[in-house]
């Protein structure tokens, strides 16, 4: 048993932090979400040179050879400033999906250029009626000749209008939510019956529609196997479960901070407001709650490798359902105790608390992964 | 980071569980299981199998009969005999008055009480809180007065947990009563015969009889049973409360209960299918897992920290979460455990009543669970109050 980063990883964590306090300041934050872009390719490219791109990418395929853990440094540090750049969709997702499903062509194209920044990706799979549930897919990939013609829509896809590539699920089998049947394409968003129409969600991330109107792709467009891509698709999404645990992890300690600090400048009633123990209390049950996070965010971190598909099933409900309720707590108590400074855009905490929100609803909310873990039996390796 | 144990931790955690699965009485283990106390006799018939084996004070230092165990063996032994279950060493005597007495008794003090507690030749019990000192605890009144070769002690104690069992009391009195409140206490050893002491019992909410009040009206005290010095008993009194960190979230308690629960809630039927399968139910369940999960990894991220500090300086700020997190989750599970029983947790059926004959009502494992959940509505209380412990937060670790 071991908690300590090693040598490198600390090296990591103590570049990508200075960094980040040099160039993302609240202010500068404001600047990249107003750009056309919503976010900074400057430090996009920083990123690269940084190699936060190459990071989880084999050594044999010109990568760091890092793992889950490298991925939750810079997760909690990209979320400790509330980062705009499109990192979760490219480098943990798509790469995700690059290491875990694709063929050695395709990967030896597209791994060099996610890490020399060149190549942002997305991934396509929400549906009107979806909600959070990974089988449930309509968008139809029909056979025509060797390739497919792809019919149907997605919705909010992250950093959708930026993407290069997009990573989309389809059905070339069976019915909406069958287990089998689901087939995932990479495809060019610039191919023809495309339609993409980009906005803001409300923590200033980048999302997009998709529409796929008799999109034509051919056979090489398909990432692992035909039919059955659902586990693939599953073990990705764990992957950026333990992801975002991590992220919130640097959301909440944030949130955390700007609280206590306030708190104890101030002024009301002659005195620091952090002296009255009413407010200290619930300063308290946010750490606690904080705390209690960050070991499930280790914990997701710990199994987001696991071959054990159900295994890590259930760490990774149980950490989102920890991770979406702790937010939840620390995020409504922050705005509570900055009192009405808390209520305006102009103030930074309510922006940390619209991110924690929306980590709450990417990939399933608390209720949705606290009813899962239950259907599934429990938290049996306690 | 590796949240793994080693293959010697998993190797030294099989040979803990053999030793209890071997040597624990079936009939202690029975009362366990069945949330049933269990007796002054038991204990001590449990406490000295572990100490004929060298484990009944695994994190004393060595040279007074301890282990040598790092601290994250300490931690494995404790949670595998809280999740077994077998019953935990007296705390007063091994987590309490030993380490006082090994880091500020004299030489005499330590080869006179330190093998007794390990043995549980002498059972102890804490004098700590009044009826006019709770959370306020430095506003103790029990006065000690030196006359000559002896402390003549007047005063009351109330909350003693097992007192009625016990051969000696550690108290907290007040020996100048011109100081600052802090700076007139002494740590005192008190033989629990000496005239002048009377124990009355107090019944609690579950109809057990766990707690008393221990009244001293001139009580003659030798010298030689002040611990340290005199007036800095305080000090010592702050070193016992914060020695705790190891245990106090009782992690393996949880654990065993989780599983009870999910055992029994499989036996237990509603609607005409095992209570287990509501989902209703199930989602309570696992939303308790999940924070039990939490919980033992923030446990064990503490027992890690202490390890690389080798137990000393300041703890881990994560270890202040312990208390709070670790009764509130004991509180859930035992109130959890009691809606299990359905309609048969509502019969009282103590088994404490002397001579009661009377015919059990419904199945065996109902009858402690409602008094159970009453029972721990103390661990929110004791040993500093959560809010207490919420104050202490705010100031050490938040800086408020």
């Amino acid at each position: 048993m071991d908690f300590d980063l090693t040598e490198e990883q600390s090296i990591l964590k103590d570049s990508l932090d200075r960094l980040l306090a040099d160039r993302y300041s609240f202010e500068a934050r404001r600047g990249y979400m107003a750009s056309a872009e919503g976010w900074s390719a400057e430090m996009w490219s920083r990123y690269a040179e940084m190699g936060l791109m190459a990071l989880p990418f084999a050594e044999a395929d010109g990568g760091i050879g890092g793992g889950p853990v490298e991925t939750m440094i810079v997760m909690e540090s990209l979320g400790r400033v509330l980062a705009l750049e499109p990192y979760f969709p490219t480098v943990v997702i798509g790469g995700g999906f690059l290491r875990l499903g694709a063929g050695d062509e395709l990967r030896t194209t597209l791994v060099p250029q996610i890490m020399d920044g060149s190549l942002k990706l997305a991934f396509a799979h929400t549906e009107r009626n979806s909600r959070y549930d990974l089988t449930h897919v309509e968008t139809v990939a029909r056979k025509d000749g060797h390739g497919y013609v792809l019919n149907g829509a997605k919705s909010v896809v992250l950093h959708g209008d930026s993407a290069d590539r997009i990573f989309v699920t389809a059905r070339t089998a069976g019915a909406a939510r069958d287990k089998k049947g689901v087939t995932l394409f990479l495809i060019d968003p610039r191919a023809s019956g495309i339609g993409l129409h980009g906005y803001r969600n409300q923590d200033g991330q980048r999302a997009a529609e998709l529409t796929l109107d008799n999109v034509r792709v051919g056979p090489e467009a398909v990432v692992g196997e035909a039919d059955n891509a659902l586990p693939l698709v599953r073990r990705v999404a764990d992957q950026g479960i333990a992801a975002l645990a991590a992220e919130s992890i640097g959301v909440m300690s944030a949130m955390h901070k700007l609280t206590v600090d306030y708190l104890k400048v101030r002024k009301q009633f002659g005195v620091p407001i952090g002296a009255f123990q009413v407010l200290q209390h619930k300063a308290v049950d946010m750490f606690v709650a904080t705390e209690q996070a960050r070991s499930m965010a280790m914990y997701a971190t710990m199994m987001a490798d696991a071959e054990d598909a159900d295994e890590r099933a259930r760490a990774m409900h149980a950490a989102k359902a920890e991770i979406g309720r702790a937010g939840r707590l620390v995020g409504e108590m922050a705005i509570q105790l900055h009192g009405g400074v808390g209520m305006t855009m102009e103030y930074d905490i309510g922006h940390f608390f619209k991110r924690m929100t929306m980590i709450d609803i990417t990939f399933g909310d608390s209720d949705h992964h606290l009813r899962a873990l239950a259907e599934a039996g429990g938290l049996t390796d306690l | 980071m590796d949240l793994r144990f080693t293959d010697e931790e998993i190797a030294f955690r099989d040979e803990v569980r053999a030793f209890f699965r071997e040597n624990l009485p079936e009939d202690i283990r029975r009362k366990m299981i069945d949330g049933e106390m269990v007796s002054r006799d038991d204990l001590v018939r449990w406490t000295r199998i572990l100490n004929e084996k060298g484990w009944a004070v695994p994190h004393w230092p060595v040279e007074y009969g301890g282990t040598g165990w790092d601290p994250m063996r300490q931690y494995i032994f404790l949670e595998e005999l809280q999740k077994f279950p077998a019953p935990s060493p007296l705390p007063f005597g091994v987590n309490m008055v030993g380490p006082v007495i090994y880091t500020f008794g004299n030489e005499e003090q330590k080869k006179r009480y330190l093998p007794r507690i390990a043995n549980l030749d002498d059972w102890w019990c804490q004098g700590f809180s009044e009826p006019g000192a709770g959370s306020d605890l430095a506003s103790l009144k029990t006065r000690a007065v030196r006359k000559g070769d002896h402390y003549i002690v007047n005063g009351q104690k109330t909350w003693t947990t097992l007192a009625q069992y016990a051969d000696w009391i550690f108290c907290l009195v007040r020996t100048d009563p011109n100081a600052k409140k802090q700076e007139g206490i002494s740590f005192l050893l008190i033989d629990m015969k000496t005239p002048g002491i009377e124990v009355r019992p107090i019944v609690t909410i579950d109809g057990g009889r766990e707690i008393n009040e221990v009244f001293f009206t001139d009580v003659k005290v030798p010298v030689e049973n002040l611990v340290g010095q005199e007036n800095k008993g305080w000090d010592y009194a702050k070193f016992l409360l914060g020695n705790e960190r190891t245990n106090i979230a009782r992690v393996g308690i949880s654990k065993q209960r989780v599983a009870r629960i999910r055992e029994l809630a499989a036996k237990e039927m509603s609607g005409g299918r095992p209570l287990l399968d509501d989902p209703r139910f199930r989602e309570k369940l696992a939303s308790i897992e999940i924070d039990l999960k939490a919980l033992a990894i923030t446990q064990l991220r503490v027992v890690a920290a202490d390890a690389k500090r080798g137990n000393s300086g300041k703890p881990d700020p994560a270890s202040s979460v312990l208390k709070i997190k670790g009764s509130e989750i004991q509180q859930a599970t035992t109130h959890l455990l009691m809606r299990v029983m359905g309609p048969y947790a509502m019969p009282y059926q103590s088994e404490t009543d002397e001579g009661s004959n009377e015919p059990p009502v419904g199945p065996d494992y109902a009858a402690h669970a409602a008094p159970g959940y009453f029972n721990y509505r103390k661990v929110s209380i004791y040993g500093g109050s959560n809010e207490i412990q919420k104050n202490i937060i705010a100031k050490a670790v938040l800086g408020l």
